[in-house]
């Protein structure tokens, strides 16, 4: 398990944004080599994208390319660029089919094979965008062992609806949940997308929040001023590490005495609840939260 | 030779800064005795009658405020009309200059101005100054160090000419009603005092007595009215608002962090911040967490910024002591609100007196335009060794802080701001404890109990010597930058030892 609470986007043609990035503590960085780098911007901004992940200390961030979609005449290239390069992620946009995913593979698994570069070592992780694309969510999560998470590209997906995006996401509802069933399905991260008012904290928090509700383990950032509010939602309440630690104490207590049956306050504890709190504590272990912060 | 913080000041120039603050001898000089006969008018016709009534001479010094920062026309106007008048070989002496005071240049190749002493210098003068245009050296002082020179009579000021944004026809003055209202007076209240001839040119001329007075008539020789003494919107230049760059806003959050673990973040704490957008932010961040645990401070000092005036109305800082306002929102606050009290320069800063305000302070935020490895800040001369900027408070405000912290993006364009040697040393490392980047926090060793609290709460420490590496392992080592043999520069420590100077550049 990794955290990815938080997909930073960086325009792959700005080298003061790219120079920058890994220092607002998103756990994943994407440098984007779609949308926002001109068309005659796009064989430069490969160049820029592959000298930093070469030459750049990133720290501890998972690096992640966002190349262009297979509809595309760059995304080959885009690939040959990054692969070699030190990439951990491959981020394919508007992806429709499992046979996307299936040629991305290949094309992924020929570069590393040229470069040497471990098989398999190179992830994947797709932005779903469109009603077609959805509806094969799960083909398109267990496409390849590479695939590590789904996303939905809220802008597109509801275009292709043909309706617009709103600030309370009704029309997305149904979009997210079927995009986090998938994902569980194929045991990979759900991720939401990005909250586009920069300015309005509180909208960013209430969206995260509910996307959180849902079941997504992280969400897309275009601004890192972003990070902090997703941050928090995602960190474990202090009640729920509280709950989760008596769960484990009263697990490590019933295997003592050699029970099968778990009890906390003279209640059965039963197997979803052990795992909810399995992951309460695997996320303040992943969180770094000292003792004392759990405790207080 | 070289002084206490091997800088290579050569002969002449005054005495070495000696690594800690000289000790004052002597005796303060008294101001000029005067007096004026009942019913006498002081309101004169025109500027050029004023001076002429001031009796200003060749050779002589005259000083301005910097209260009304790029929106001047005081300082323009009076030279503008001293060279109508045909005088010559005057010594400029401002509490600072800003870009504003480009025509300073023609006056000075017209031998107008001959020497200039004052805290900052910016744009095309401050170029030009740096090519070595005037003859003598500029004599950089801090806020502190100028009331102490003016005090000690090292800086005599023949005749003071004050913008005043509200003063009535006998000469009281204050800054706070008026179009060119800025608040606070704090470093004209220093001329008044000890000026031959004190001339108050103002565009609201109001009938006695005007109340606040800031400075008081029994200061003021004579009145002179004229359409406008300064732009509004350049007064309140660099606007204090919240920053939304997201790397001003983590410096401001790891600078807050500083604070809260210093040890010094508890009630009835003091705080002086600066204008610029990470402290602003600090002011934010700080404000929460002071919220959260029912912390109050018990002042706030310095140039003031509606930010702290918040602060204030919300009851999270007790007191403001005010030198100068920063924003339209602080000139409201002095103006209404008692808490909010105008002080004069040397009140705030000046090292010897018995006991300026910032030797009260608990922390102040300062920032750099260079830091080396040594701790040493540059405010003063950019990358290129041209000046740029303003000593101003900085080594005052370091000196008496108990925690003293700079704030500084790591880069700046392509260039490293953590180097081996700051082109121009104007805080000595000794005063600084700590350096806040966007890419991590370097404590000063000499402060063993900061580095072991910032540790403990787990922040990213790293040696100096690591900063400077982290950011040169991105832009390079730049050239270094050619110096000429002149001095343009010689910038005095506050106690008025010399602690560098700065020489010409060559194209």
């Amino acid at each position: 398990m990794r955290l990815r609470r938080t997909l930073l986007y960086v325009p792959g043609n700005s080298p003061s944004m790219i120079q920058d990035c890994m220092i607002y503590g998103a756990d994943t960085v994407l440098l984007d080599l779609e949308d926002s780098v001109a068309i005659y911007e796009k064989d430069a901004a490969r160049y820029l994208v592959r000298y930093a992940l070469q030459s750049l200390d990133f720290r501890d961030t998972e690096l992640a390319v966002r190349i262009n979609s297979m509809d595309t005449p760059f995304w080959y290239d885009d690939l040959k660029m990054v692969v070699p390069a030190g990439v951990d992620i491959i981020r394919l946009p508007k992806a429709e089919t499992s046979e996307d995913i299936k040629r991305l593979d290949e094309a992924i698994s020929e570069i590393e094979k040229n470069n040497a570069i471990e098989c398999g070592k190179v992830r994947i992780m797709v932005s779903i965008e469109s009603a077609k694309g959805l509806i094969n969510a799960y083909d398109i999560a267990t496409a390849s062992p590479r695939m590590v998470a789904i996303a939905i590209g809220g802008e597109d997906f509801t275009a292709d609806l043909r309706v617009k995006k709103t600030r309370e996401g009704r029309e997305l509802f149904v979009a997210r949940s079927e995009l986090v069933i998938a994902a569980r399905a194929a045991g990979i991260d759900a991720i939401d997308s990005v909250f586009s008012d920069v300015n309005d904290e509180e909208g960013l928090k209430k969206e995260t929040e509910m996307a959180k509700e849902l079941g997504f383990d992280g969400k897309s950032v275009i601004n890192p001023r972003q990070i902090p509010v997703i941050h928090e939602v995602f960190t474990p309440t202090k009640e729920e590490i509280d709950e989760a630690i008596r769960i484990n104490n009263a697990i490590k207590e019933a295997e003592a005495k050699g029970s099968g049956v778990i009890s906390l306050d003279g209640k059965m504890v039963d197997r979803p609840i052990v795992k909810r709190a399995e992951r309460v504590l695997k996320l303040v272990e992943l969180l770094g939260l000292n003792e004392e912060e759990r405790i207080c | 030779m070289l002084n206490a913080i091997n800088r290579e000041i050569p002969e002449g120039f005054g005495v070495p800064y000696s690594g800690d603050m000289i000790e004052p001898g002597g005796r303060a000089v008294g101001h000029l005795v005067k007096s004026v006969r009942p019913h006498e008018d002081k309101v004169l016709k025109s500027l050029k009658d004023a001076i002429i009534a001031s009796g200003l001479k060749d050779g002589m010094t005259i000083s301005f405020h910097h209260h009304f920062r790029e929106g001047d026309y005081i300082l323009n106007m009076v030279l503008e009309a001293i060279d109508e008048l045909g005088i010559k070989n005057l010594k400029l002496a401002p509490s600072s200059l800003n870009s504003c005071h480009e025509p300073v240049v023609d006056y000075i190749k017209k031998g107008v101005i001959t020497s200039i002493e004052t805290s900052g210098l910016r744009g095309r003068l401050a170029v030009e100054i740096s090519k070595g245009i005037l003859g003598k050296p500029v004599i950089i002082r801090s806020h502190g160090g100028r009331p102490r020179a003016i005090e000690s009579d090292e800086l005599h000021i023949d005749v003071a000419f004050i913008g005043a944004p509200c003063a009535d026809k006998y000469g009281n003055l204050n800054g706070v009603y008026g179009s060119s209202a800025c608040g606070a007076l704090g470093y004209a209240m220093v001329d008044a005092r000890y000026a031959d001839c004190v001339i108050a040119i103002t565009d609201n001329l109001m009938d006695y007595p005007i109340e606040p007075i800031s400075i008081p008539s029994t200061l003021i020789d004579y009145v002179v009215c004229v359409d406008s003494i300064g732009n509004p919107e350049g007064i309140m230049s660099g606007a204090t608002r919240f920053t939304r760059s997201p790397k001003e806003l983590l410096i401001a959050e790891y600078a807050s962090k500083v604070i809260i673990n210093s040890g010094l973040f508890k009630d009835g704490f003091s705080l002086q911040m600066g204008s610029g957008g990470a402290s602003l932010a600090v002011a934010r961040y700080l404000s929460k967490v002071m919220r959260e645990k029912n912390i109050k401070a018990s002042y706030g000092l310095g140039g003031i910024t509606g930010p702290f005036v918040d602060m204030l109305e919300e009851g999270l800082v007790e007191k403001l002591l005010d030198v100068q306002c920063f924003d339209l929102k602080a000139v409201e606050s002095i103006r209404d609100d008692k808490r909010h009290m105008e002080i004069d320069a040397s009140y705030y800063a000046n090292p010897f007196n018995k006991g300026c305000a910032v030797n009260n302070l608990d922390v102040v935020i300062l920032s750099a335009l260079e830091v080396d490895t040594d701790f040493n800040v540059n405010v003063m001369t950019g990358s290129d060794g041209i000046i740029m900027g303003a000593s101003g408070g900085h080594s005052d405000a370091a000196y008496g802080a108990k925690l003293t912290i700079i704030t500084t993006p790591l880069i700046r364009g392509r260039l490293p701001i953590v180097v081996d040697k700051v082109q121009t040393v104007i805080t000595p490392g000794s005063s600084i404890d700590v350096v806040v980047t966007e890419r991590g926090i370097a404590v000063n060793p000499k402060n063993k109990e900061l580095m072991d609290r910032l540790k403990e709460a787990r922040l990213p420490l790293y040696s100096i010597e690591e900063l400077k590496h982290m950011a040169e392992k991105m832009t390079g080592r730049p050239d270094e930058v050619m110096f000429g043999d002149k001095v343009v520069g010689v910038v005095q420590y506050r106690d008025g030892s010399i602690i560098d100077v700065i020489r010409n550049v060559v194209d």
